[in-house]
């Protein structure tokens, strides 16, 4: 029990997914101009990260091992990933009409968001049991929502300032990030 | 006609420069820029996927469905995703092991997937050719200038070399994460007051 939670914690402070291991730069990026954005894209990254981390866990221990063709892993996992991404976007416009259209135009993005495959890729690299690697799944996701929203939080305002022209908007939203990540460091003395 | 195609080739190495134009296939260019070597090796690996889903695309733009195109682009950028990955198994396993899961990320860099969709989906064959490794080219120096300058500030040395003499203090930071983001927001700073003049 310890285990998991020193693991579920670590997921999503220590070891942030954005700010400490580099995944999903784009969609830090690109989605954190508007806090709206930036809460839609988080709840579609928890939903469809869950999934796509328990799912891509089963092909790969009863699949791409099992019949040792894990050279093909890039591939089954990019392919169940875009998939199910095509799947969860069908099945909640028809069943859960007001998710749909909060999550709306962020679930096709996640294809091309590379903290789900990541994660995917972690999973299996780290050789998790089938339990600890879907609570994984599920910490990265919320540490990617956290470190989203927060830095949504700190853009609206920098916007809000007189930013010098070369440095306006991406620029300073890097510069932005380091400061938010330097934060997160902090953390490391946690566990 | 053989002008466009020079132009297509230059685009990508200043106008349009990625990641700093485009700010597309941004956590490579975070990860894997604490050397310059590492930096332009993953710079070359993402040149090759690059011009070869490039090419290909732009031969089959006519027979594929616009439907289902996506798919179909990521089916093409996974396959020379997989054939890299096992080329710098073989050949280069140093920068491979360094490069770690990287590699297979290749697959979701936006600026591979987005110049087929914006490129080379609506471009003849040459022309195609001529974008992808224009883009490539230019993705590889901003790797290499990156990593370069976290390299050197970060460590005090480029590739074993000293830069700034035995005195200079390592400013250690450049090489972790928050240093990474600072770097390339500076850069892209000084990226636009160049682009002005």
């Amino acid at each position: 029990m310890g285990d998991i939670t020193v693991l579920v914690i670590s997921s999503i402070f220590i070891n942030n997914i954005i700010l400490a291991q580099y995944l999903g730069a784009c969609p830090f990026v690109g989605t954190s101009k508007k806090m709206e954005t930036a809460i839609g894209m988080s709840g579609a990254v928890v939903f469809v990260l869950t999934l796509a981390g328990t799912i891509t866990w089963v092909i790969n221990t009863y699949f791409l091992v099992a019949l040792e063709i894990e050279f093909l892993r890039t591939i089954a996992f990019i392919m169940v990933i875009a998939s199910l991404v095509q799947f969860v976007e069908m099945f909640l416009k028809k069943s859960i009409p007001s998710l749909y259209a909060g999550l709306g135009i962020f679930l096709p993005l996640i294809t091309t968001n590379c903290a789900v495959m990541g994660v995917c890729l972690l999973n299996v690299q780290d050789e998790l049991t089938f339990l600890t690697a879907i609570l994984r799944s599920i910490a990265f996701a919320i540490g990617f929502g956290l470190a989203l929203i927060l830095f949504a939080g700190v853009r609206e305002r920098v916007n809000l300032g007189r930013t010098p022209g070369p440095l306006k908007d991406t620029s300073i939203g890097l510069v932005t990030a380091g400061m938010l990540a330097m934060a997160f460091i902090g953390f490391q003395g946690m566990v | 006609m053989a002008k466009t195609i020079a132009q297509e080739f230059k685009k990508g190495l200043w106008d349009e420069i990625p990641p700093f134009r485009l700010v597309l296939g941004l956590c490579p260019v975070l990860a894997v820029t604490t050397t310059a070597e590492n930096g332009v090796g993953m710079g070359l690996a993402t040149t090759f996927v690059l011009i070869c889903s490039n090419m290909l695309v732009s031969l089959l733009r006519n027979n594929i469905p616009s439907k289902i195109r996506v798919p179909c682009f990521i089916i093409i950028i996974a396959t020379f995703v997989i054939l890299v990955e096992l080329l710098m198994q073989a050949f280069a396993y140093g920068l491979f092991l360094e490069l770690g899961i990287f590699i297979p990320l290749i697959v979701v860099n936006c600026l591979v997937l987005g110049r087929s969709e914006a490129f080379a989906s609506k471009n003849k064959f040459v022309p195609s050719l001529a974008d992808g490794l224009g883009m490539g080219i230019g993705f590889t120096l901003s790797l290499g200038v990156l990593g370069a300058v976290r390299e050197s500030l970060g460590t005090g040395m480029i590739s074993g070399v000293q830069v700034f003499g035995p005195s200079f203090e390592p400013f250690e930071f450049m090489v972790q994460a928050p240093g990474a983001f600072v770097a390339l927001g500076l850069l892209l700073c000084i990226m636009n007051i160049l682009g002005k003049k």
